[in-house]
């Protein structure tokens, strides 16, 4: 899948939970990424966040932490 | 059912109350106080003669044959308009009435043309009953009077004619014009002798008239008749089924001769509409015949191929084998399937379980994630589940009506009759829309509030009406405390309080001025009943979830659910949106709302179809094409959607399929989508189906086959076989086994099967031991999740911005005599009404564009542009255009962007930044794309679409 696409996703969701300060909306974004997107998805989000230069939101990015230990 | 079903005419509506006991020709009878002597003789099986009363209009009086004899009372008063009172002896049948009725029909019959035999209503006109139940005679005035044999026949309209000689004038159909539908297009003009019915002046096709029907069903006389009985006799049988357009899902009464439709009468028990219906579910049926239909499975093997007829056997195994070969090349995971909102529930049903149990994964989506898919997201976090709160009965109990981003006139035009009907009796109404819908005023209603606000600020003005509601402590506080979490109040109250939720904050951004949001916020909150009804002006954003939630808190914190009058209701745009959502379409839940990680249901499912499934969610619609564009998806099932023309980002979506390795299609028609399948399964019409709809108001409604399917197999007869041709085996005897099913997985559909719904005629989920005759109104006393959750809701402007280059924005929706994508409605004569999709737009606008109505326009955004005729209109606030998206001569989402809801990717339909154009006044020329279509399509004889042909002719046509 296009980079642009789930950065553009995940971005959004974050936008969306931003307002719960970083840690708990790290939180809430991954818990909605684990329930609702396709694990080849989190996969290539998790990847894409390991890398550099990729436009992902702060909060994406500390989600993506939740995801890689849970 | 072998017969024709007449249902019983009472004459009078009926009327709630306490009992009071009457005796009609010695017969007692206990009726509601207020019900007519009409309806209670006829309730105790004495039915009076009667012409202008019928059980659908309130009693007018004009006719004078209902006359009946009340002891104690001077003179023959009308049945139809005196109220019965305790203890009343009245009589029906006397020498007197008698004599009085003959006379009364001798007059009507000396100005009746003497044609019964040749008349289309020969055996299906009340005229002609009621001269043989009075006993007529002779006439004694003859018929060589004054009389109106000579007035001409209006033929205009393309569903009905109205033939004035036949006309007694009893004002039934002005009646039914103004009471059932509420459009007052109908009047009687002139006076006495001259007293006629006119459609204001005009033809029917010119006037206000929209073809609803009820006209028709309600005259006496062959005046206002349907041409297709005219041209094929009256009907010999009934089969009750329900309507495949929009969400309302009304109940009709098939007649047919032998199996050819005759016309469709919408079923006076019809739970959703009543007896009442729209000029598509009336008259827009011809599709289901139309030669366009391809009848028999079509493979090839790359899609610049012509199509090759095939039997079935080799269509399925040629699919199957194709499938097969793609998993085993790309893993499990790179085929999916799409279920159709205008399938039935069993076709639904089992498409989920091939795709979860035969392909392996859970890579299922639904056309409703491109519509409702957010009303499933909010309701469910909030209330506890994903469907509508009320019944349509219900709006009957409202005082204060919220129509927010819908259009009921246009899209849910018989539930939008039940409500103008609650309107003009008193309730009041608030507008929430950018456009100046039909409803903000219309014949005898008008909004107290339109609230115009810009496209894209649904969030900020809910949050500055949730402010008010907490801050001038207009909170419903025992509602709150006594059914909602108190942590989750607290925290939405705070948010809700701070100052930049205010109306005078907010006011610049929603472009609505604080005094009106403050207005709204009180009239909502002070009811003392208040309901939300509300379409895809909400649920298409960035924010549709979101605003679905704030809708929600809104409502639970002003007390507004759990009882009649109340709610929080989702209009649905096609006939089982509800059902395909509820049939486990998502990829990440079963059928019931429940999530595919959870072990307990999986387990359920994996009992019942006894395979090991999939604990992850699968690919979304949108997913499904990134991930093809990109390599990952290579195969995918749909089931009678359109994603071609309807999904947004044409070009993206056009690039995705033409990408797959496999595309197979079961439609009807050769559409936009099919262009670039390699399989193609004929489907069935709803007049061929066989099983279960569930509209808006949860109502599971019953389809019945009016005829053998005319591919040969029902669509999920076909969907089985390929089951079984990829190796899992899918077995049912009929529709109704699917249904148990459901049932025996599904709690909330634990109580519904066909024996149920043949006796009862209809149930609305949950329908359960707890509710064995399902739930009209859910939440009563509890939420479904137990206490209901208060969501934040922080507004997050879409990053969809106008500039310099896009400087408006448009919105998309659809217009009442097309549906979807036009697949079924192109292919009836509603094409006369709207014949192409066109572009409206503010005349300032216009102006600063050098454009005038009926130029030739391009719409342009950043993904791509469009060529349609432009059409001024004041309804359209400045800086915003509006098209719809019927025709694939248009395609409007060729301009629509990626952009959607951040919660479960709905398009952002309703927020594109455009430009318009002038080009010319020229007509539209068929697109390259259709036109190209063309070599897709051979050998088929379902090559060119009429209408395609037609368009250059309809755009110069007239649109409405």
């Amino acid at each position: 899948m296009a980079s642009s696409d789930l950065v553009r996703m995940a971005n959004d969701i974050a936008a969306n939970f931003r307002y719960l300060g970083t840690e708990k909306a790290a939180a809430s974004v991954a818990n909605h990424i684990r329930m609702f997107w396709a694990p080849a998805m989190r996969t290539e989000l998790l990847e894409l966040a390991r890398g550099t230069g990729t436009p992902l939101d702060p909060v994406v990015i500390a989600a993506c932490q939740v995801l890689k230990t849970s | 059912m072998t017969t024709l079903l007449k249902e019983h005419d009472l004459g009078t509506p009926p009327r709630l109350g306490d009992l009071v006991t009457v005796e009609v020709d010695g017969m007692p009878v206990s009726v509601p106080v207020g019900t007519s002597v009409m309806r209670a003789s006829a309730l105790a099986g004495v039915d009076v003669p009667k012409l202008c009363a019928t059980d659908s209009l309130e009693a007018f009086g004009s006719c004078r044959l209902c006359l009946v004899e009340i002891e104690g009372v001077r003179g023959t008063p009308a049945s139809c308009t005196t109220p019965v009172a305790d203890g009343m002896r009245i009589s029906t049948q006397t020498p007197r009435l008698e004599k009085l009725r003959r006379g009364v029909m001798e007059l009507y019959i000396s100005d009746h043309p003497l044609d019964c035999l040749t008349c289309p209503a020969n055996g299906d006109c009340e005229l002609q009953d009621m001269a043989g139940v009075v006993g007529l005679r002779d006439v004694r005035y003859g018929y060589a009077g004054e009389n109106h044999f000579e007035e001409k026949t209006d033929a205009s309209n393309p569903y009905f004619s109205f033939d004035p000689t036949k006309c007694i004038v009893c004002s039934r159909c002005v009646r039914a014009c103004e009471e059932v539908q509420g459009t007052f297009a109908l009047t009687i003009e002139g006076r006495g002798f001259s007293s006629k019915v006119s459609p204001s002046g005009t033809s029917f096709f010119d006037s206000e008239c929209v073809s609803c029907g009820a006209c028709v069903q309600v005259c006496p006389t062959s005046t206002l008749e349907e041409k297709s009985l005219i041209s094929l006799g009256v009907p010999r049988r009934t089969v009750l089924t329900t309507c495949a357009y929009c969400g309302v899902g009304c109940s009709f009464k098939a007649e047919l001769r032998g199996d050819e439709v005759v016309r469709m009468v919408p079923y006076k028990d019809g739970g959703a509409n009543e007896g009442h219906s729209c000029v598509k579910g009336r008259f827009a049926w011809g599709y289901a015949t139309h030669k366009d239909r391809i009848l028999s499975p079509m493979v090839r093997e790359s899609s610049d191929e012509p199509w090759r007829e095939v039997s079935w056997e080799e269509a399925i195994s040629y699919a199957a084998t194709r499938l097969k070969a793609i998993q085993e090349r790309h893993g499990a995971g790179a085929i999916g399937g799409i279920t159709s909102s205008r399938c039935t529930d069993e076709e639904v049903f089992v498409v989920q379980k091939m795709v979860r149990a035969a392909f392996g994964n859970n890579n299922v989506d639904t056309c409703a994630r491109v519509c409702h898919s957010p009303t499933g997201y909010g309701l469910k976090t909030t209330f506890g589940t994903s469907a509508g709160t009320q019944d349509f009965r219900s709006v009957e109990h409202a005082d204060v009506i919220l129509v927010i981003g819908a259009n009921p006139t246009d899209a849910h035009p018989v539930f939008a009759s039940r409500m103008k009907r609650r309107l003009r009796s008193g309730a009041k109404l608030v507008v929430i829309d950018p456009r100046r819908i039909d409803l903000v005023r219309t014949p005898h209603v008008e909004a107290l509030h339109h609230l115009q606000l810009q496209p894209g600020t649904n969030v900020a003005l809910m949050n500055a009406l949730g402010h008010v509601v907490v801050t001038e402590d207009l909170v419903d506080r025992e509602f709150v405390s006594e059914r909602c979490e108190d942590d989750s109040f607290a925290v939405w109250s705070e948010f809700v309080s701070r100052p930049e939720n205010s109306p005078e904050a907010l006011a610049p951004v929603t472009g609505v001025p604080a005094e009106d949001i403050r207005a709204v916020a009180r009239l909502y909150a002070q009811g003392p009943n208040s309901a939300i009804y509300y379409g895809l002006g909400v649920t298409e954003h960035s924010q549709g979830s979101t605003m679905v939630m704030a809708m929600a808190n809104l409502a639970m914190a002003t007390g507004n659910i759990g009882r009649d009058g109340v709610g929080v209701n989702p209009l649905r745009g096609q006939n089982n949106v509800q059902g395909s959502c509820d049939m486990g379409s998502f990829p990440h839940e079963f059928a019931g709302y429940r999530h595919v990680g959870d072990d307990s249901v999986r387990a359920i499912f994996e009992e019942a179809w006894g395979r090991e499934l999939e604990s992850e969610p699968g690919l979304r619609l949108p997913n499904m094409f990134d991930a093809a564009v990109d390599g990952t998806f290579r195969g995918l099932f749909v089931q009678g959607e359109d994603v071609a023309q309807s999904d947004p980002n044409t070009k993206h979506v056009k690039a995705a399929l033409a990408s797959l390795d496999l595309l197979i299609v079961q439609d009807l028609f050769l559409n936009e989508t099919a262009a670039f399948a390699h399989v193609f399964f004929p489907g069935t019409s709803f007049l061929e189906k066989d099983g279960t709809f569930i509209n808006a108001e949860r109502r599971v409604n019953r389809v019945r086959p009016v005829m053998r399917p005319r591919n040969g197999k029902q669509e999920w007869e076909v969907v089985c076989e390929l089951s079984r041709a990829l190796g899992y085996e899918m077995h049912y005897d009929n529709a109704s086994e699917i249904m148990d099913e459901i049932a025996r997985t599904t709690p909330t559909f634990a109580g519904v099967s066909f024996e149920l719904l043949d006796k009862v005629g209809s149930v609305q989920w949950p329908c359960n031991e707890k509710a064995p005759l399902g739930t009209p109104v859910m939440h009563i006393g509890q939420f479904v999740r137990g206490k209901g959750h208060f969501a934040e809701t922080p507004f997050v402007p879409t990053e969809e911005r106008t500039n310099r280059r896009f400087p408006l924005i448009l919105t998309t929706g659809r217009i009442l005599t097309q549906y979807n994508v036009g697949a079924q409605t192109r292919r009836t004569d509603n094409v006369l009404w709207h014949g192409e999709d066109v572009l409206d737009m503010h005349p300032f606008d216009a102006e600063d564009r050098g454009i005038s109505d009926g130029d030739l326009v391009t719409l342009a955004s950043r993904v791509g542009e469009t060529t349609l005729h432009a059409r001024i209109s004041d309804k359209m606030p400045q800086g915003v255009v509006y098209t719809t998206f019927h025709f694939p001569a248009t395609s409007a989402n060729v301009v629509t962007t990626e952009f959607s809801d951040w919660a479960t990717n709905c398009p952002e339909y309703k927020v594109t930044a455009v430009q318009v154009r002038a080009r010319s006044r020229e007509p539209i020329e068929e697109s390259s794309e259709a036109a190209g279509r063309s070599s897709h399509r051979e050998p088929s004889p379902a090559n060119t679409h009429p209408e395609d042909e037609r368009h250059g002719v309809l755009a110069r046509g007239r649109v409405r």
